[in-house]
């Protein structure tokens, strides 16, 4: 049989062809630019949920073409030149609150988004370990793990693995290097001297005889005890048994301590 | 060089220069080239997904995802593979194998029947009226649609809904021409006898305006 194209099925078949959502194309193309932060020029890949991937541009010698190969490797999406950035990210590369600032981490495996879910949690101008991470990931033995995590963390900045540090009181690596971590701290207002100064004494927590409360020394409470009240700590099981109370607001806990 | 795209065009039935430019852009700048080639068959990729995804809320999800396959696959293609790509035959192929995919994903996973679309409320004044007969026969089409087996629906779509040549339809099911063309026939059969079978059944919700636009010309009973 002949199939005409003017019966009327044909014909009713053909109106079924619709154009394309305006979206699709956004769900195809991943936007990219090139904005300031506190690490200099950065590169900056986002999708429609959120953004996906920063770099600074020093990190692929300026040059962009490595970046966008550098995320398609990562992602395997195509990018095009976006013109406005999304909600929140120039304040949030200038480490100012950026509380409309979306993330694009779907494609991330579970251990991975509840890392980076942690570390965007730690508060500016406060560090806490690695440890401290593993735990509040559900995971308190995977100290490693987290490490490896946070160096190929896909937003820098953004989500703050420069306010992760050693549990022994050192900095420990940066995935943009040592310097530029202490840099970010410093800006932060984080007294590094002082932190320093208190692992070499073995302290690794500060109390406070007046409210009983345990903290690490970068913790907006700890700052706030005076020298006289303030009591330090080499393991926070020590604390504890001398009548502390963990911080409710950094959340030293006891895990921490064998880390 | 020229002669050699004019004969591979030629072989798929059709001498398409913009198809030709297509394929350069993408060997000059994958990137750029691909949101040319999404620019240039999002119409027909998305129409075809529209047919193939269980929900048709879905058939966006599942063009943008057939387009990325796409593009990762053309990351690992060199030149020469690229320059000799038939892209509208290529790009349907990866949406049915996606499609294919995620329906075989969903029947795994228990969740909601692909049960039918709520239908929308049209607010119809008079003017309107030829509008909303022929969405309600676009709506029952596609229902009817729905119904048949996939690689004879998939022909179907191919052939009239989107308009591919034989050819084509036949590249994307990976089969001979005329393999392609009888699934087409027997798919057309089949979806005359669903439609003159819903109109036996009375006159239920999804057979609105189908008798005397479809079956126009036919003896009906």
């Amino acid at each position: 049989m002949m199939i005409d194209g003017v019966e009327p099925i044909v014909a009713a078949l053909g109106g079924l062809a619709a154009p394309a959502p305006a979206g699709l194309t956004g769900k195809v193309f991943t936007g990219w630019l090139a904005a300031p932060s506190r690490l200099g020029e950065v590169f900056v890949a986002f999708t429609g949920d959120g953004v996906q991937f920063v770099r600074p541009a020093e990190s692929v010698h300026g040059d962009a073409d490595a970046f966008a190969e550098a995320y398609r490797d990562r992602f395997g999406r195509p990018l095009r030149p976006a013109d406005r950035a999304p909600a929140g990210l120039l304040p949030a590369l200038r480490g100012r609150p950026a509380p409309s600032l979306r993330l694009d981490l779907r494609r991330l495996p579970d251990f991975e988004r509840d890392v980076l879910g942690a570390t965007r949690r730690i508060p500016a101008g406060q560090t806490r370990p690695y440890g401290w991470i593993a735990r509040e990931a559900g995971r308190p033995r995977a100290v490693r793990a987290v490490g490896s995590v946070l160096a190929r963390n896909p937003v820098p900045l953004l989500v703050p693995c420069h306010r992760v540090v050693r549990a022994d009181g050192r900095l420990g690596d940066y995935m943009f290097g040592p310097a530029h971590k202490e840099e970010l701290l410093r800006a932060e207002n984080v007294d590094l001297d002082q932190v320093a100064a208190f692992a070499q004494q073995g302290v690794h927590y500060l109390g406070s005889d007046t409210t009983g409360v345990v903290c690490f020394p970068t913790c907006h409470n700890a700052r706030r005890i005076s020298p006289a009240h303030r009591h330090g700590f080499r393991t926070i099981g020590i604390a504890v048994a001398a009548g502390y109370r963990p911080c409710r607001h950094c959340r030293p806990g006891v895990e921490a301590a064998s880390a | 060089m020229g002669e050699e795209f004019r004969d591979e065009s030629a072989a798929a039935g059709h001498v398409d220069e913009a198809e030709v430019g297509l394929r350069l852009a993408l060997v000059a700048d994958l990137d750029a080239g691909f949101a040319e080639v999404v620019r240039a068959h999002e119409r027909v990729v998305y129409s075809v997904a529209l047919r193939l995804s269980i929900r048709p809320a879905d058939a966006e999800d599942l063009a943008a995802e057939a387009f990325l396959r796409a593009y990762r696959a053309l990351r690992d293609y060199d030149g020469t593979r690229i320059r000799e790509l038939r892209l509208r035959p290529w790009l349907l192929t990866i949406l049915r194998n996606t499609a294919r995919n995620a329906a075989r994903d969903a029947s795994r996973r228990p969740g909601p029947p692909p049960a039918f679309e709520p239908v929308a409320e049209h607010s119809a004044g008079p003017s309107a009226e030829q509008q909303v007969e022929r969405d309600d026969v676009q709506r029952a089409l596609g229902m009817v649609l729905a119904r048949l087996p996939e690689v004879q629906r998939t022909a179907v779509v191919l052939r009239h809904v989107v308009g591919l040549p034989t050819g084509e339809v036949a590249d994307v099911l990976g089969c001979p021409d005329g393999t392609a063309k009888s699934h087409i026939s027997r798919g057309l059969q089949r979806l005359r006898a669903l439609l003159a079978e819903q109109d036996d059944d009375g006159p239920g919700r999804s057979s609105i305006g189908l008798r005397p636009a479809l079956t126009a010309g036919r003896t009906v009973r």
